[in-house]
Parts: C-alpha cells; structure tokens; sequence
C-alpha cells in the first residue's frame, strides 16, 4: 500500500443511507488509505455508486459520519449531537474532491476549454493565463489537444469522457471518485478512456474511489477490492486474491455471472 | 358575381381607407408597439425573478409570490387594467397598461421559465456540485444559459399574444390602434375600413414575428 500518513483519505463511520424506507447503506464502515485505489463491486442496487455520491455530497447522510483526510465532512459531532456543518466548510473540503459520471455530465453551453477551466477561475480562483495553461495540459494528456474550441456535443462519448477526466483533475484533486465512466460508452471506445485512466494511476498519487463493471481494469488499477452486498461489504482483498480465490460464495457467484 | 362586388362597393371606400391609415399606423407604433415592448421586457424579467424566488426563496417568501401570481394569471387582464385605473386615478393610463400587461404576463413567463430550469439534466447540477461551483455561477452560467434555449421560443409565442391583447387598453382610454381604429370610424363612418386595417396591421407584425420565433426555435434547439 502506498500510503505514507497514517490518516485515511477517506473514513466512513457508521454510514447509514435509506431512502425512504430502503436502506441502501446499512452501518458501513471502512476507510481508503491515501493514494490508495479502492475499486467496489457488487450488483446493481448494492450501494456502490450511492457511497460515491455520498463523499461527493450529492446525496445527504441519514446517520453516521464521513471524514475526509481525518476531518469530519458534512455532518460532524457537537457534544453527543450530531449537526450539519456549515456550508463554507463543506465547500473547503469538497474542492480536494472531484468526481467523474457515468454520463460526462459536460456543460453542453460550453466549449471544452471552457468547461475545464471554469472551476479553476472560479472556485480556486487560478488567472485566466495559468487555468488555460493547464487546461492545453490536461487536454494532450487525454490526447484532446485539437478539441479546446469543440462543443461537447460534437464529440464522441470517449471524448466527452476525457474531457470530463481533463475537468475534474483539473481542481488538482486529492480524491477522484469515477462513477461507472465507462458503463455509456459504445464498447469500441472504452478501452481510451481506460487507457487515460490507467496513465492517471501511474503517474499521480491521487486517491480513486472507483466503481466499474470493467473487472479486467480494476484488476490492474486497484489496491484492493471490496465486494458489496446489499449494503455491506461481505469481501475486502487485494484484486489478485479476490479475483482469483474468492472466499465468499456471494463473491464467486457475482464473479462468476460478470467476468 | 357582380351582386358580391356591388355589395364590397357599398361596405368599402378607399379613399376613407386611406385617408385612416396614417392614423392607425401612427397609434401603432406609438402605443401598441411600445406597450408590447415594454410590457414584455417587464414580464420577462419578472417573470425569472418570480421562477427563481419561487424555486430558491424560504417558502414564507415563496408561497406568497406564488398565491398573488396564481391570483394575476387566474383573472382577466381588462379587470385587472380597470382596478388600477380605477384605484390610481392620478396614473398616467398609458403606464398603467404596461405595467399590468407586464405583470400579466410576467405569471405566464414565470411558467416557462420554471420548466425550462426543470428541464435542465440533473446530471448539470450535479457536475457543478462536484467542481464545488458557487450556486450563483451554477444558475448563471449553466442553468439559465441551457433554461433560456427552451424558453426563448416560449417567450416568444406569449410576447405576440401578449401583443394581441393590447387592445384592452382601449378600456382605459390608452390610445392604442383599435382605439385609434374606433375614433377614426366614428369620425366618417367609415368602421369597416378602420377595423379591417387595424385587423391587417396586426397580422402584418405578429405573422412576421411567429416566423421569426419558429426559426429562433430551430436555431436554439442545436448546441
């Protein structure tokens, strides 16, 4: 394992999710070392994608706690009250994090290079120069370096997909979080956006919260692997170990009917 | 055949015709023209300011922005015009009727408004969210933007109707084309040649202008 600090990227405490009377997340606990990969596994409905979005504060906790780099994120501890914090602090902490979607979620009123630099100019409050600097950067890493001025919807769906990759890293993000990123592409355009993905893991050491059906991939990317079931993780191993000898009967079947 | 051109020669002069035209056109652009222009403008910002309280205000704010503006759409915009003529005897009528017009039509505009932020992809949201995007920039640069694609065309379709209803403001003495159609008339008898004119002088604004919103439609619809 990577890590050098003892304190976790990410902590997940007691994590409680329903919606309405379904509960996705049921007590969970575990924690992402920093610059580890975590890949999560398990059948549609099980929690994976909810967890991300959960550290993305798209949705709202129902009860338990989150912390990011060993601060409490969203709703902390007061007394033996547990309270929201304030907007303001919520934001300091969420810019470490950035995420990328299943459906690009690009802004389509905006040319690429627009679109990547807008949060550096706007939330970290980078110059015009230096966001646009990085940008040209992050556009040849993911092999754009032609499209800055493209629209969105010009592109195909493995470029959407990198330019949403190019976005997010562009915060400098000390967690990425990818969210099936693959799971809306034709499959002939999967394998550049894993390429982007696997040069992102090599050469950075950013924390990936990742969840993919693209077993193959989370073999080579990951640190560890956990397999989720009905809102618990029911394995928790190194991908060689849980790929090869799962120890779950829950487990082998899952890989069994995906692999 | 000749009983019909006989009959059109008793209904129609043409020197009476053109003898009214310089009169309505004038009353067109002076008053018409200007209360639907300044009338749409007032409703189409109100309109947003009242969608975006009504999404984003505290509900004590909210619900009470919501009942007046149900009570403005719900009733009719001659009653509405006659109350405030009425209640504000020292207003200029003219003033009056662009500001009723205005908020009349502000609650139709608030609608549009309202679906077209509703029919942003909540997946927008979303990546402004995680790009930890202030909420001001989120409504400023991704959600109005992509809304006003939607509404502009809607907008548009309610400026020509508003345009239409221009002609109650004759109820409160506002000199407006079928007002100055009406005068005209009264003045030679000559109704039919007054009304006909008024009726084509609106078909040659808002057909143009329908076409134009048609082709805007066309045009916004792509990115």
């Amino acid at each position: 394992m990577p890590a050098t600090d003892s304190t976790p990227a990410i902590r997940f405490e007691n994590v409680v999710k329903r919606f309405g009377d379904n509960t996705v997340l049921d007590d969970l606990n575990f924690s992402v070392a920093k610059g580890e990969r975590v890949t999560l596994i398990g059948p549609s409905g099980s929690g994976k994608t909810t967890i991300l979005r959960l550290v993305m504060t798209l949705e709202e906790l129902t009860d338990g706690y989150i912390y990011i780099d060993g601060e409490p994120f969203t709703y902390e501890r007061r007394g033996d009250r547990r309270v929201r914090q304030k907007q303001k602090d919520i934001n300091r902490v969420s810019t470490k994090i950035g995420m990328v979607f299943q459906q690009f979620n690009l802004f389509p009123n905006m040319t690429v290079l627009e679109n990547i630099v807008e949060a550096p100019i706007h939330v970290l409050g980078q110059s015009r120069e230096q966001a646009h600097e990085r940008a040209h950067e992050l556009l040849a890493l993911v092999g754009l370096s032609d499209k800055a001025d493209a629209h969105p919807t010009r592109l195909s769906g493995g470029q959407q997909q990198r330019v949403a990759i190019a976005r997010a890293l562009a915060m400098d993000p000390e967690i990425l979080l990818l969210d099936e990123v693959t799971s809306a592409l034709d499959p002939e355009l999967v394998g550049e956006v894993l390429q982007v993905l696997r040069g992102i893991a090599e050469n950075t050491d950013i924390t990936m919260l990742i969840v993919t059906h693209e077993m193959q991939f989370a073999q080579e990317v990951s640190d560890r692997v956990m397999m989720f079931d009905r809102g618990r993780v029911i394995e928790d191993a190194p991908p060689r170990d849980l790929f090869s000898d799962p120890q779950q009967e829950r487990t082998r079947a899952f890989l069994q009917a995906v692999l | 055949m000749t009983g019909l051109l006989d009959r059109f020669d008793e209904i129609w002069n043409w020197d009476y015709a053109a003898a009214a035209l310089p009169q309505l056109l004038e009353a067109f652009l002076r008053v018409t023209l200007l209360a639907t222009v300044l009338g749409s403008v007032i409703a189409a910002v109100l309109g947003l300011v009242v969608a975006f309280v009504r999404r984003s205000a505290p509900a004590f704010v909210a619900k009470p922005v919501h009942w007046v503006m149900e009570f403005v759409r719900m009733t009719p915009i001659v009653v509405q015009l006659l109350f405030v003529y009425y209640a504000f005897t020292s207003w200029d009528p003219l003033w009056i009727g662009i500001g009723v017009l205005g908020l009349h039509y502000a609650t139709y505009m608030a609608e549009v408004y309202r679906s077209g932020i509703d029919n942003v992809p909540k997946g927008q949201w979303e990546a402004a969210t995680a790009l930890s995007l202030p909420r001001k920039r989120t409504w400023t640069r991704i959600v109005i933007p992509q809304a006003l694609r939607t509404t502009v065309p809607a907008l548009g379709t309610w400026v020509i109707s508003m345009f239409k209803d221009t002609p109650f403001l004759f109820v409160i003495t506002v000199p407006e084309l079928v007002n100055a159609a009406q005068n005209v008339g009264s003045r030679t008898f000559s109704y039919v040649e007054a009304f006909t004119l008024a009726g084509l002088i609106f078909l040659a604004a808002s057909y143009p202008t329908s076409i134009l919103v048609r082709k805007l439609e066309n045009r916004l619809a792509r990115y």
